[in-house]
């Protein structure tokens, strides 16, 4: 019961939020709302027990990732968006495409298989001293690799965002 | 005690809206950030089969997309301030010549 | 209702505990806050030679009376060109979150009252056995110091105004630079204590003063780091040229007044305790008394009353430091605060994970 009523809580805040993501005209409007939707997934985690997921999510993609993307906003004083003829297009054809193809998915996943069973609270708790053993010995290879990809990645913005000296 | 696939079909939900809103949006920021959502989305779904398959790796997967999606945003943002630079405009439909 | 599994948790009692401690909690905090910025008015004061508030009440206690009168009077000017709703929502952002912090810290053991097992920490429970407090407690905190960027950031944004706009933006890349030096300088501790939760971490450090962690621990170096950040972080002298009346006019809170502009600076106070809070827990043994290998035989009712009479004087020397630390130094101009952030606190809490882990592993 519980456990229903806040996946439906927080579930709605996402569905909100990202639809808000949609309809807001100004970008500052977008990112904040993206946001919210970024803070009601950590909770969601939460829920399905992915207790270091959701505080990463938080620390990372909501205080640092989100950051950054309101800082470029705020430098570029991007305003208010136009519509062009590009994005009625786009409304008029993708919005019921997307449609379809959502329709589609949930057709594909609440058809009844005996493998997709139903989850409690708590039902699979990670302690973090688990996701870490689990980081370092079956997944080290791709840690290694992916911390040789933020350092390509710092020296790739720092590169590409310097002014140019004539 | 809910199905697991009200999870994956919230995935779905966000998935969607951010595959609309790419489509849709003629700002290169807000464009960005859509794909930020669709990689949220994505991480929904990891962490909601973790729990079904009582496996680690979901929730090891959820961390290494996070990190990608923060090195791609990075890479992204500096790309727009240059792309800003020189064409003095954020609106997609602008940025059509190679050569300015 | 209860929830079942293996941490045996009663639903009704725990929320109506919670609300008991949190409404304790924010009025004993509000209160330490007004008086806060007293003791940093006379302080400074009588560290430059002069006396500092003393015309309201004996010795100036009063002063904050006063203060809290004048800022709920003044008027509340809103600029007609700013963005309303940020404008508005910026100074709560940065309110809720520094008062949420204080949720999550223990402040000692547990009190028996009336046959129930209160444990002194807003979120935390028995379970039966034991007191079962939040898995990662640190990193919720950390997510909120994050999370603090966008009361900074938006403040100035929806402030429309170039020196607003200006603070803001620096002050945002001073909050998220010294965050990292923040987290990696905690990972020390983190890893003599085997735990992200508060209350384990702080049990690491029971016995005498030698296991404390700047002690025993030997995390002097990440202490100082830890310090540093802190200081970056809460925008305190040496690292306030986000808000020094000298710079940016007054940086990113220029176009605000009355209420909104004391929501900032309780912000800031709240934050500071948060820092204070977090410092002893992690470094200074959090509750646990100094004097506590030594078996000096101690009155029952003491032993109830001690964990918080030691926090409180940790958190006090903390606070006091602060002070002290605003009056005595100048304050970094802003390459030299970026470079000191990123070229020598970040190298050297990484330094200090490699020593740290490399000793841990050596000696089991």
């Amino acid at each position: 019961m519980l456990h229903t009523i806040l996946f439906l809580i927080f579930a709605g805040i996402c569905v909100a939020g990202a639809l808000n993501f949609l309809l807001q005209h100004h970008p500052v409007n977008s990112a904040l709302s993206l946001i919210v939707v970024m803070g009601a997934l950590a909770a969601l985690f939460l829920l399905l027990g992915a207790e270091f997921p959701a505080a990463v999510q938080v620390i990372v993609y909501a205080g640092a990732v989100m950051v950054l993307f309101v800082f470029v906003i705020m430098l570029l004083n991007a305003g208010v968006e136009e519509q062009t003829r590009g994005s009625r297009v786009a409304s008029i054809l993708g919005i019921p495409g997307l449609i379809v193809f959502f329709a589609l998915m949930y057709w594909t996943l609440s058809a009844p298989r005996s493998q997709m069973a139903s989850v409690h609270i708590g039902d699979y708790y990670v302690p973090t001293q688990a996701l870490g053993i689990a980081l370092f010995r079956e997944f080290l290879l791709p840690f290694e690799v992916t911390s040789v990809l933020i350092l390509i990645a710092i020296m790739g913005a720092v590169v590409l965002a310097r002014r140019e000296r004539h | 005690m809910i199905p697991l696939s009200w999870y994956l079909i919230l995935g779905a939900i966000l998935f969607a809206i951010g595959v609309a809103s790419f489509l849709v949006k003629r700002n290169i920021i807000t464009i960005f950030m859509s794909i930020e959502l669709m990689l949220n989305a994505v991480n929904l779904t990891f962490v909601a089969f973790a729990a079904q398959w009582h496996q680690v790796s979901g929730q090891v997967f959820v961390f290494f997309v996070m990190v990608v999606a923060a090195a791609e945003a990075a890479v992204g943002l500096a790309i727009i301030l240059a792309v800003f630079r020189s064409r003095e405009t954020l609106n997609v439909d602008q940025v059509n010549l190679l050569k300015l | 209702m209860t929830i079942g599994g293996s941490d045996k948790l009663d639903l009704t009692h725990y929320i109506i505990f919670a609300i008991v401690k949190i409404a304790l909690l924010l009025f004993i905090l509000l209160t330490a806050v007004a008086y806060i910025v007293l003791m940093e008015r006379k302080v400074i004061a009588r560290m430059q030679n002069r006396w500092g508030p003393n015309r309201v009440g004996p010795f100036g206690l009063l002063q904050p009376l006063a203060d809290g009168i004048k800022f709920i009077l003044k008027e509340d000017i809103i600029p007609d060109n700013v963005y309303k709703p940020l404008y508005i929502a910026a100074p709560m952002i940065a309110l809720i979150l520094s008062l949420v912090s204080i949720s999550l810290i223990p402040f000692g053991g547990d009190w028996k009252i009336a046959g129930y097992h209160i444990p002194l920490e807003a979120t935390a429970f028995w379970n039966g056995a034991g007191i079962q407090d939040i898995n990662i407690g640190l990193l919720i905190i950390l997510g909120i110091t994050s999370i603090g960027v966008y009361g900074v950031a938006l403040s100035g944004w929806s402030s429309n105004s170039k020196y607003s706009l200006l603070g803001s933006l620096r002050a945002g890349a001073q909050l998220i630079s010294y965050e990292l030096a923040l987290g990696l300088s905690l990972i020390g501790v983190l890893i003599l204590a085997g735990s992200l939760s508060l209350r384990q971490i702080v049990d690491a450090q029971s016995g005498s003063i030698l296991h404390w962690n700047f002690f025993g621990g030997f995390q002097f170096v990440a202490f100082f780091i830890y310090i540093m950040a802190a200081y970056a972080e809460t925008n305190r002298i040496p690292f306030d040229l986000p808000e020094a009346e000298t710079e940016l006019v007054a940086g990113y809170h220029t176009e605000y007044s009355a209420m909104k502009f004391a929501m900032f600076f309780m912000a800031e106070y709240c934050n500071m305790v948060t820092v204070g809070c977090l410092a002893t827990l992690l470094f200074f043994g959090g509750w646990h008394s100094p004097l506590d290998g030594l078996n000096i035989p101690v009155p029952g009712i003491w032993l109830l009353v001690s964990p918080l009479f030691w926090f409180f004087i940790k958190v006090f020397f903390f606070i006091f430091l602060y002070i002290w630390i605003r009056g005595t130094l100048p304050r970094f101009r802003y390459d030299q605060l970026m470079a000191f952030g990123w070229k020598f606190l970040l190298p050297l809490a990484i330094a200090n994970i490699v020593v740290t882990s490399f000793v841990v592993a050596l000696r089991s």
